[in-house]
């Protein structure tokens, strides 16, 4: 055992601030651990030197910030290395997993959903119930991805499915892939997203190949000992009207929010392959593209790039004009439609119809609070007005100060000459 | 053997009906999704239509069927004026005997059916394992039957943001309708009296996993709460005084149209929309 030796002289200088030494000790006390505003006295108590805490504020008084979020000059490198140390997660590796959870992203956008991280969540959940025995998460990804975070959302085992067979759609090869994960790993539960961008169907296709009942549309599970898998869960049935406590299924087809997104951890992700390349199959469904749909035909609500038109809007030859070049689903403020100019369908906002578009375009709108609850779900918000103060504008991701007229015509002479040389070019 | 074109035989179309559920009432009804897969049915032109349905027989079931009777007005020599019955205990697996059903008596070509029932556990298997226990492609989320020709089904299928992708299946097909499929046509009252029930008996198989389930009204889900992990009274209290953070836009003021339209058209072409 070592004793702990003390130095008195040293002390003594750190004590003193007038002494030659002072700022030496003090920085050579931090590097050993101990602050310099507080250490151990001679008889073992803990003391303060309330002169090293806080900072002067900026009407030169001195401001102790009791938070610890803002620290003097002195301490400001112990004050970051503590953040710091708290902003890592602590990794996790587990290297011989007792058993399996896959996970099938549906992968929207070639990115990882919350939708999809909720159900990583519940998959570690099923992972690490047993503390002595835990099992790894394993994500399975088929097609192109853009996703970097694996670990942090809380995979152990990534298997990315780079082919060309994928592409569009194409669910009896996701299912052969699958099929093949299936034989190879036999994971302990399919984790899927309850969702038409891909998880429900390929899901039930998966429960219907294995023979497997699955249990749809879980927003909660539990442990229970009645069970014989451990689990128990609970499910949306009849359209949403039910309310159904059955055992856990081995596939389970879960609906968004059903558990937190893992946060605290970071996991290994580390890439997994299957021993032997998938077989070749031939399907019996032929994809043959998207095929063109005309904007204005798409409801509003579901429309992902909208060009709406408020009382600014003058020339209304020149704004449809600008809808139809751009490729945009008309949308209007409630003024506009009561005067006439637009259909009542069109109407964007409390009174009229919530949107849930990926671009909105405001021409015009000033934002009256009605409107802007209607457009609370697009994601990336573009005003064109001619007031710099509106609530639009404070709203917006990219406002621009003009007359709405000029500047979509620029926009749509700019959008044709692009066009142009594209063609020329082709 | 000779190559014989399919397309002299008359298509036959089954359509798989269930008993809706009024989402405020509680009253049976024809189910949403399943009167839409009848309207595209009856939108296909030169084609037999056979209607069936399994479950119990009662009069829940027969107030539906006959709603799905209502709409077969001026199509009566299709085959839309009766429904195939096909009688089932309440807690009964339906698959083998609509299996059966299919595959021997009806010999439908295309078999339309909804996403998910309105009663029950409305789980969506059935079109799955009906294709798995057939052998035939399954395709979801259909809004129309472009055509049929020498066999190959032309499918337009709905996506996301109401796009559209066009699908060609080579007969025979199960196809699911979408809930943006053509809305159903009013049903009327004369057809619906007129039309005939047809039973038809097939043993049943009772469903003995549902027995261990607890089935109650659905509860509204909790609401998730926004989880503070703060470490100093500082976060705490950022954290509960925090407002929506505003004014992170861009704004351009006195700009010419032409420098305008560029920053519009740059974030257009970031987000991938102009097409």
């Amino acid at each position: 055992m070592t004793i702990p030796r003390r130095d008195p002289r040293r002390e003594r200088i750190a004590r003193n601030r007038c002494h030659p030494e002072h700022d030496v000790v003090l920085t050579e006390q931090e590097h050993d651990g101990a602050s310099a505003a507080e250490w151990t006295g001679p008889n073992g108590l803990r003391r303060r030197d309330p002169r090293q805490v806080g900072f002067i504020g900026p009407n030169g008084i001195k401001r102790i910030d009791r938070s610890g979020a803002q620290q003097s000059a002195t301490l400001g490198t112990r004050a970051t290395r503590t953040t710091a140390a708290a902003a890592t997660k602590r990794h996790v590796e587990i290297e011989s997993p007792a058993f399996m959870v896959a996970v099938v992203p549906d992968m929207a956008g070639g990115r990882l959903s919350s939708h999809d991280r909720d159900l990583l969540g519940l998959a570690r959940q099923l992972a690490d119930a047993d503390g002595n025995s835990p099992g790894a998460v394993l994500a399975i990804v088929m097609g192109p991805h853009k996703e970097s975070q694996w670990g942090d959302a809380g995979v152990d085992r990534l298997m990315a499915f780079e082919d060309s067979a994928f592409d569009g759609y194409s669910p009896e090869a996701r299912l052969a892939a699958l099929e093949a994960v299936e034989r190879e790993m036999a994971p302990r539960y399919w984790l899927l997203p309850d969702a038409s961008t891909g998880g429900a169907d390929l899901g039930r296709r998966l429960a219907a190949r294995l023979g497997e009942r699955p249990a749809t549309g879980v927003w909660s599970i539990e442990p229970t000992s009645g069970t014989s898998t451990g689990w128990q869960c609970t499910a949306r049935g009849g359209a949403g009207s039910l309310d159904i406590q059955r055992p856990l299924a081995r596939i389970v087809l879960a609906v968004e929010e059903c558990a937190e997104p893992v946060d605290e951890t970071r996991h290994a992700a580390r890439p997994l392959a299957l021993s032997q390349p998938l077989p070749r199959l031939l399907g019996r469904i032929d994809d043959q593209g998207r095929v063109p749909v005309d904007p204005a035909g798409i409801a509003l609500a579901e429309a992902e790039f909208i060009l709406s038109a408020g009382n600014g809007v003058k020339d209304w030859e020149g704004f449809h004009h600008a809808a139809r070049v751009l490729g945009a689903t008309e949308g209007a403020s409630r003024v506009v439609v009561d005067d006439g100019f637009m259909a009542r369908d069109r109407q964007v906002g409390a009174t009229g119809t919530w949107v849930t578009a990926r671009v909105y375009v405001a021409v015009g709108i000033s934002g009256a609070i009605q409107h802007l609850q209607g457009i609370q779900r697009c994601d990336k918000v573009v005003a064109i007005n001619k007031d710099p103060d509106c609530d639009m504008i404070k709203r917006a991701d990219l406002s621009v100060i003009g007359d709405a007229g000029d500047i979509l015509s620029a926009l749509v002479a700019r959008v044709e000459q692009e066009r142009e040389e594209q063609r020329d070019a082709a | 053997m000779p190559h014989e074109p399919i397309t002299t035989l008359p298509l036959t179309v089954a359509v798989l009906l269930s008993v809706g559920r009024h989402p405020v009432t509680g009253r049976a009804r024809r189910a949403d999704q399943d009167a839409r897969g009848l309207e595209l049915a009856l939108s296909m032109a030169a084609a037999r239509i056979e209607l069936v349905h399994a479950g119990p027989f009662d009069d829940a079931c027969e107030v539906s069927m006959r709603g799905y009777l209502g709409m077969s007005a001026g199509h009566a020599g299709s085959g839309a004026d009766s429904v195939t019955l096909v009688d089932q205990p309440s807690q009964a697996d339906v698959v083998p005997a609509l299996c059966r059903t299919l595959s021997e008596s009806l010999a439908p070509q295309l078999v339309i059916a909804g996403e998910r029932a309105e009663q029950g556990e409305g789980s969506g298997m059935l079109p799955y394992q009906l294709s798995e226990s057939l052998g035939w492609p399954l395709v979801g989320g259909i809004v129309a039957v472009e055509g049929v020709e020498e066999g190959v089904a032309t499918l337009l299928q709905a996506l996301p943001r109401g796009q559209r992708r066009r699908l060609s299946v080579r007969l025979p097909v199960i196809v699911m309708v979408n809930a943006t499929a053509m809305a159903p046509r009013q049903s009327a009252f004369g057809p619906a009296r007129r039309g005939t029930l047809a039973v038809v008996e097939q043993p049943a198989v009772h469903d003995a996993a549902q027995d261990e389930w607890r089935v109650q009204p659905a509860r509204k889900r909790p609401k998730r709460l926004k989880i503070v992990k703060a470490t100093s009274a500082r976060e705490r209290f950022k954290a509960a005084a925090a407002k929506s953070d505003g004014g992170g836009g861009q704004i351009m003021k006195d700009v010419s149209p032409d420098e305008a339209a560029a920053a519009i058209h740059k974030l257009l072409k970031e987000e991938d929309v102009l097409r």
